[in-house]
Parts: structure tokens; sequence; C-alpha cells
């Protein structure tokens, strides 16, 4: 794909004033917007999904619940999430649509040891290659969203692509084509962050929700799939963690530790071999006369070192 | 140690002393049986196995130059756990073999305190009180008794990480490093001091035996129990003889 930029008109002949669209930019984030509280639980989103990635449609679990199975699964990138909660006394529904975040700073790219195994896109996409996934599920234990899941088979990890495929080639994910109540949209991150934010404000001032607002969390530098909540105070409600982490194991430690330690390793060799070389043997005493070649006094003198 | 433990240690070094022999010439000494040895060299294998593969997922620097050489990322991390059981497992035979002789005692702490005047060769011969093994082979054997429960603990931990939770797998990773980390110093040291740094000694890890001038030289009290001879005593008889052959 060529650089859009590059066409983008710098100077022109005999033109009076500035050049037009000077300063224009190409947004480049993407960003998946949804409003739960318009989500009808329909899981178009779950069956568009599955058919777009090609997944065998797998067994389900019934659990007293809409949900179609407990969690995502390695085939099951997409999940339409009942909780139930309770209003002024009233049983309200809580549907949220479960899939990877896209976060700003992905935990499980942190956290994987593998060469090229995951990678995060300009446009904030972070995407599993599983070419290159050695399957040792640190990237699991790196998410805050528990959202990669392992495949025994094969395996390897598995998780949402945000349809970079589709994305690649200018279209929107799966899913967001398939939603018929508009809860899900897509688009720059900038734009979707407005219409949350709209969206919030509507909830707050029409429709009486007063501590709607905007799930998009800043202890990970912001996720590439934001939500509008009816109650940004309390995400736990929908299964979300109020303040995601990464295990600092994953980023302290391995880009300052990891090294520190290696060279540790490195000079650890580095020195015996010089101890070796300062120092010199510890032979069996007294030494074997046979190994030597002149009268012992003279030995002896040539192994110190003169000044 | 139990009884029903060294039982088997007497049993399993009789055994290998069937199928394997070791010949001690003339002014040598008997110092590790064949059962010793196949114990030492199992453990030294899965070791050097499971160091390699566990330093290619460990470093990002290391992962393209030491995975192909197990067929791959995947094929490392899939053997990885295996070759630590086996380590695990055949320490643990090691450690039954070992566990005696390796007793911490003061002569130790004595020997913790002379550290620089060993490290820099000060002293041609060690002080005679000590045995079979030294205060630094003994602090090395813990060591590993302490880094292989780390590694037990924390590697079925992540090996079984749908059971244990994402930090206990996030802290167990730290911990198994830093044991990787303190077995990687002693290893080196350990190397280096059974072949460059002190001749003689690497042959009683092949052949099982020891010249007895380097019985008295490294370990005196180990050349008086075995020889009943006073180790001082029979390196200047020693140097006698030399200096009058010479």
């Amino acid at each position: 794909m060529s650089n859009p930029r590059t066409f983008q008109i710098q100077e022109i002949s005999a033109h009076p004033g500035p050049v037009p669209g000077a300063g224009t930019r190409l947004e480049e984030k993407v960003c998946k917007y949804i409003d739960v509280t318009t989500c009808i639980g329909c899981k178009a989103c779950e069956v568009a999904c599955v058919e777009w990635n090609d997944h065998p449609f797998r067994e389900t679990t019934f659990n007293d619940t809409y949900q179609t199975m407990p969690s995502t699964e390695w085939n099951y990138y997409n999940l339409i999430k009942f909780a139930e909660d309770e209003r002024d006394g009233n049983l309200m529904w809580l549907l949220r649509k479960d899939q990877c975040m896209h976060c700003e700073d992905p935990g499980c790219l942190r956290a994987c040891p593998a060469d090229g195994a995951i990678v995060k896109y300009e446009n904030g996409i972070v995407d599993f290659q599983q070419e290159n996934c050695i399957g040792c599920g640190y990237c699991i234990s790196g998410c805050p969203f528990d959202i990669p899941k392992f495949h025994p088979k094969t395996n390897k990890v598995y998780k949402c692509t945000l349809c970079s495929d589709r994305v690649g080639q200018g279209l929107e994910p799966a899913c967001i084509k398939a939603c018929p109540t508009g809860c899900l949209k897509f688009g720059t991150k900038s734009d979707m962050v407005q219409i949350a934010g709209l969206r919030a404000k509507q909830l707050q001032e029409v429709s009486g929700f007063a501590d709607a607002g905007v799930y998009d969390p800043p202890s990970i530098g912001g996720t590439h799939v934001i939500y509008v909540l009816h109650d940004i105070k309390r995400p736990e409600r929908y299964g979300l963690p109020a303040n995601p982490v990464i295990p600092p194991s994953y980023t302290y430690w391995k880009w300052l530790a990891k090294p520190i330690g290696l060279w540790m390793g490195l000079l650890g060799i580095g020195a015996v071999f010089f101890h070796r070389i300062f120092y010199g043997p510890k032979l069996p005493e007294p030494e074997v006369p046979e190994l030597r070649t002149g009268p012992r006094e003279e030995i002896d003198a040539g192994r110190k070192e003169q000044p | 140690m139990s009884s029903t433990a060294k039982d088997f240690d007497e049993k399993a070094r009789g055994e290998f002393a069937r199928f394997g022999t070791t010949r001690v010439r003339r002014g040598e000494l008997l110092r590790h049986p064949v059962y010793t040895r196949f114990l030492h060299w199992s453990v030294a294998i899965f070791f050097i196995l499971s160091l390699s593969t566990g330093f290619a997922i460990y470093s990002p620097w290391l992962f393209r130059s030491i995975a192909p050489l197990f067929g791959g990322g995947p094929w490392t991390r899939a053997l990885h756990p295996w070759f630590g059981l086996l380590f695990e497992i055949f320490f643990f035979f090691q450690f039954l073999n070992w566990v005696t002789p390796m007793a911490w005692t003061a002569a130790d702490r004595r020997w913790v305190k002379r550290l620089r005047a060993y490290v820099t060769n000060k002293d041609p011969l060690e002080s005679e009180e000590v045995g079979f093994f030294n205060g630094g082979q003994k602090l090395y054997f813990w060591a590993i008794v302490l880094s292989g429960i780390l590694f037990l603990i924390t590697g079925l931990l992540m090996w079984f990480d749908h059971l244990a939770g994402r930090w206990i797998v996030a802290i167990s990773y730290v911990i198994h490093d830093l044991a990787a980390l303190l077995m990687l110093a002693g290893f080196i040291i350990h190397v280096y001091e059974g072949t460059a740094h002190q001749p003689g000694t690497f042959r009683s890890m092949i052949d099982g035996t020891v010249s007895e001038a380097w019985a008295w030289t490294h370990h005196p009290s180990w050349f008086r129990s075995v020889t009943g001879r006073d180790p001082r005593e029979a390196y200047e008889r020693e140097k006698q003889r030399q200096e009058r052959g010479s």
C-alpha cells in the first residue's frame, strides 16, 4: 500500500494563500466501539466471528445463563457475557461483548519470549503470528483480560485479531458488520472516543445513568476496543478490571534484569578464564619433577613475574 | 538421612559396581564409584539441556541462536520441562548419594573464611581439616538443592499454568530465572575448578580415581581417612624423595 501522504500537494505555482489541506494527516489508530447499553445480546457478532475466521461451530456450555460458554476459546474469539445486576430494586441485565481489547501497551506482547509471535501494528491492532508461537503460555498470564487461549492440539495460542485481514483491505471487522443495533462501531480511535463521549453524556443527561462513562483504561495506555458503560465507576460488574495491569515481571524484569543476568553470566565465564591466566592452576603438590626441563630453582624463578 | 534411603543408595552402588569397574592403579585412590559417576553425568547432561533450552526462552538475544539446535521454538519449549524433570529425578538420587559427605560442619565455616587465600592460590596445600568435599563444593551442592526445589515448584506452576493463576505464573517466572542464574554462577565455577584450575580433578569423574598427591593436596582429611597416613607427612616424604632424585 502506498503512503497516502506521498501525493499530498506540498507547493502550488502562482497560488495565493496557503496550500489547501496542508498539515492534514491520516489518523492511523483504529478502534472498536461497543455500547453495552444498546446491546440486545443477539450474538450475531459471535456467529459472524466464527464464520469469518472459518472456525467450526464448537459445543456450547449451558450454565443457567444465556451465555454461549463460560469464556472465549481458542476458536471462539468473541463472546457476549451475561451478568445480572440490580438497579433501583429491579433486575438489570448487563450484556458485554468480550474479546481482545487490543491494548496500547499489550501485556501479551510484553510477556512473549518468542521472536515475532506477537506483533502490534501502527493502527493499534495486536496480532498473534501462530507460526512463531512456541506455546509457552506466558501471554496468557501477561493479559489483564484473560483473552489468549491455548489450543492443546496445535500447542499455539489464539485470540481475536480485530479482523486485521479485513481491516487491511479497508473493511470493518466481521462483528461490526453483523451487529443489528449499531451498538458496535469501527473507525479511528479519536472518532470512536468522541462518539463514546457523546453517548455517555446522553446516558447521563437523558437516560438517567448519572455514572455512565467510557472504558478506555489509561493504566495500559488505553485500548483499541472501548466500551460505553452504564456505570464507569464499577466496571467489575461487567467483568472488566477497574485498573488492568501487566505484571511487572514482564516489563521491568524482562528488559532490565534479564540483560544484567546475561552480562553477569558472561562476566563469570571471563572471570574464571582470566583467573586461570592470573593465578595459574592448583597442582597436586609437590609437582611431579619429570615434567620439568631444568633445575628446580630456575623454574621457580621463571614462574615468578619479574618487575 | 533415613535408613531406607541409605539402604537404597548402598544397593544401587553395589548394583552399578557389578556392571562397571573402577581400576585403581598404584599411587591412586578411588574417589567416585561407578554409581556416583553415572549420576553426576546424568545430572550434568540434563542440566546442560535444561540450561540451553531454558536460556533460549529466557532471553530474546539467545532465542534465535539456541532454539534451532532443538528443532525450533516450539520444540525447545516442549522439551524444556522434560529435560528439567529428568534433571530433578537424577539429582534426587545424587542427593541421596551425597547428602552425608555434604553435611555442613565447623571446618567448612572456617574454609569459607579462608576463601580469599583459596581464590588467590595462596596456599599450595589445603587446610588439614578439609575432608571429602571442601566448603565451596558443599555450598554449590546446597545451592543446587535450593535451586532444584525452586525449579520444581515454579516450573510445575508454569507448566500447568491453567491451574495456577496469572500472577502466580508471573512471579514463578522470576523465581525460576533467579534459581537459574544462581545455578549458572555455581556451574561456571564448578566446571572451571574441575578442569582448568585443578588439573587431576576431571579424571575423578571419568575414571573415578585421583592421585595420592592430589588427595593430600586438596582433601587432606579425606586422604588421612582412606590411607591412614598423615597427609602432611606424606607430602614432605614425597618432596624429599623428589629432591633426592633430582
